[in-house]
């Protein structure tokens, strides 16, 4: 079924989810933002482009990606039953290759010759350089030279995959800034480059694009918990940056009302404590930066604050413009995990589950026993776990004291 | 719209001359000494002043106004001072056309409103928001219409005919064309590429065109004012703050706005266009 036709057509054709989205770019993108539209909506009516996007998908990502019972963290919380979509197995250790995937076959169909992308934590940034190497595509990846330092494997894992890796020193060089010196590059070279952001965020129609390269995860989700359960979970959760993750999950289950969607936003070291967090839905207001209107993390004059995060890939001051709408119309619910709190439930879920998971999913794990808890026995909860912890060791290691 | 940029851009013609629109960062490098570039301006050979008010995330500048953005916020800088100092500015000089520039963010926390009363009771004439394209700036519109403030829209070697009138719809006061397709103060564009712009943004609208982003030199800024209405520069001048002691900051700037000046003034000599012709 088409969820997106059936629900309230969102994006509307300026690309508002309510008040949030937009295109709030310099003129000088703003063609380029139209074109990229107009292409998008052709190859959406092309049943040969979902068919090699698909081929790939099986045979080169390995999708569909299992729905796990996570059967002793079931028993440990003892609530609700636990399954994990196990997202983290796809190639190249997270979700993030389901869109880049789908980006780079629309760059390809555009004719353009040169990919460009921005990553915090680098996994963005490694899955468009796969993709990018898979069809031969040049590829130029912005990242803050702060998180260059935090997230070493993955910058040589993209200089592995013949991308170049280019370092960002403006404002605090995270990835916030990644993604203005992208904007700026791709601003530079309009004619041949193609910009592939990695969340589900951006200007229209970017928001809407990633959330339907990434609700390949919640489709198969569905599927699965139906055919192994008999029926809807009670709640879907997943942890949330930008939240391509949480919008991928959520969105073939959007109509459903009555499954509970719940993000789980990173609190760093707590949301009342100024600013070291980057919970944009809990802790921030609605605002523009990069091309959308959302919830950021701002002062009062509108200037945009550094958010922090254990998970770079969570470190971002904003979120997805169509979060910020479900969180204010209440159809989805967000919650938070500091740090310490994602470090426990990573620990935990290695031991439990023989899983390391990606620092970001563990904001989720953190949560999700209150939820089991909550819902009860005899309930269904699906979690993303979206990202395996490889890339995150030294971090782990670091926080816990070890020296490697 | 504002009867002060129409009566500048008017008596221009007149004299048949281009104007020198001159870009700097509100707070740059202090509030006061900032003022003090601000106030010199006019007398410099700045025909209009665009005065920036600085963003922490400004996608569409390049590293000048990147750091001069940086340095304002260091020194308190914020809208709400940049309005200060326009409204120091405008008890100084009731003639020059003053806009603001900037991006959507702190206008969208102050309110358009808001912005629009107090951009007003100022003395700016209006505004350049440079994230806020055509599709998104009814707010804005919606604000300045009782206030007769003007939007400037900028167009794009990217804007073609089609959008070109989306754009127009609703410009006031002048349009700002961004003559390279890239970031303020990086490469510039050919005065060839730059004249054939001018043309056909002129057959479009009656509106003055400014010709900006990548001019820095006399020699781009005179080529420029052969056919255009008016030359912006802004990361040259802002260049000049960090090139120095803030102290000497002023005079700095000021030298610099008085090369372009006279570059921009004596562009249409015809000595000097037979010279180019030859």
């Amino acid at each position: 079924m088409d969820v997106r036709r059936n629900w309230q057509d969102l994006p509307d054709a300026e690309g508002r989810f309510g008040p949030y989205g937009g295109r709030f770019v310099a003129e000088t993108l703003m063609p380029l933002v139209l074109d990229l539209e107009r292409a998008y909506r052709e190859a959406q009516a092309d049943p040969a482009f979902a068919a090699t996007m698909a081929d790939f998908w099986t045979h080169y990502v390995g999708r569909p990606s299992p729905l796990y019972f996570a059967e002793r963290l079931t028993d440990h919380f003892g609530g609700a039953k636990i399954y994990f979509k196990r997202d983290e197995l796809n190639h190249t250790g997270a979700h993030k290759i389901n869109n880049c995937l789908g980006q780079v076959l629309l760059a390809l169909r555009m004719g353009k010759t040169r990919i460009i992308a921005e990553t915090g934590a680098g996994q963005h940034g490694v899955a468009t350089a796969t993709v990018c190497a898979r069809f031969g595509l040049p590829c130029v990846v912005f990242m803050g030279a702060t998180d260059i330092e935090r997230q070493k494997p993955n910058v040589f894992r993209m200089k592995l995959l013949g991308a170049e890796v280019r370092p960002v020193t403006s404002g605090a060089a995270t990835l916030k800034d990644a993604m203005n010196e992208a904007l700026r590059d791709w601003v530079t070279n309009v004619a041949d480059t193609f910009y592939c952001i990695g969340t589900a965020a951006g200007p229209h129609p970017y928001p809407e694009m990633v959330r339907e390269f990434q609700s390949v995860i919640g489709r198969e989700a569905r599927a699965q918990i139906l055919e192994r359960e008999g029926r809807l979970p009670d709640a879907v959760m997943a942890c949330i940056g930008g939240g391509s993750n949480a919008i991928g999950l959520f969105h073939p289950f959007i109509q459903d009302e009555a499954v509970r969607l719940i993000g789980v936003e990173a609190a760093g070291h707590g949301i009342d404590e100024r600013f070291e967090h980057s919970a944009a839905l809990n802790g921030g207001r609605p605002g523009v930066l990069h091309g959308n209107r959302t919830y950021l993390l701002q002062n009062e004059d509108g200037q945009i604050l550094e958010g922090h995060s254990i998970s770079a890939g969570l470190d971002y001051p904003g979120v997805g413009p169509e979060h910020s709408y479900l969180h204010d119309i209440g159809r989805a619910q967000y919650l938070s995990a500091k740090d310490d709190e994602a470090l426990e439930a990573f620990k935990l879920c290695a031991r439990l589950e023989g899983i390391l998971p990606a620092l970001e999913p563990s904001h989720a794990l953190a949560r999700v026993g209150d939820v089991a808890r909550e819902i009860g026995k005899g309930g269904l909860i699906i979690m993303n776990l979206c990202g395996r912890g490889d890339k995150d060791v030294f971090t782990v290691a670091d926080a816990l004291g070890v020296k490697l | 719209m504002s009867t002060r940029i129409a009566s500048r851009f008017a008596s221009l013609k007149r004299a048949n001359r281009a104007a020198l629109v001159a870009y700097v960062m509100a707070s740059d490098p202090d509030q006061e000494t900032c003022f003090e570039i601000l106030k010199g301006l006019p007398a410099a050979g700045a025909d209009v002043i665009e005065l920036g008010f600085p963003f922490t995330d400004p996608m569409a500048d390049g590293p000048s106004i990147q750091k001069a953005a940086l340095r304002s916020l260091k020194a308190g800088g914020s809208l709400r001072n940049t309005l200060d100092l326009a409204r120091r500015f405008r008890e100084t000089d009731k003639d020059t056309p003053l806009i603001l520039m900037g991006y959507a963010n702190p206008i969208e926390q102050m309110g358009y409103d808001a912005f629009a009363s107090n951009i007003k009771s100022a003395g700016a004439d209006g505004a350049i928001v440079v994230d806020l394209p055509p599709e998104e700036d009814a707010p804005l519109r919606r604000a300045f219409a009782p206030h007769a403030l003007s939007i400037i829209r900028l167009a794009a070697p990217t804007t073609n005919d089609k959008r070109l009138t989306k754009v127009l719809e609703g410009a006031s006061g002048f349009l700002y064309y961004v003559s390279v397709a890239g970031v303020t103060g990086a490469n510039a564009a050919s005065a060839g590429d730059v004249r054939a712009a001018v043309e056909r943004l002129q057959r479009a609208t009656d509106l003055p065109i400014a010709v900006g982003f990548g001019v820095r030199e006399p020699d781009a800024a005179r080529a420029i004012a052969r056919s255009a209405d008016a030359v912006v520069v802004g990361s040259a001048f802002v260049d000049e703050i960090a090139a120095g002691p803030a102290a000497q900051a002023p005079e700095r700037v000021l030298r610099k706005v008085a090369l372009l000046s006279e570059a921009v003034r004596s562009a249409r000599d015809a000595a000097d266009v037979e010279g180019i012709r030859a």
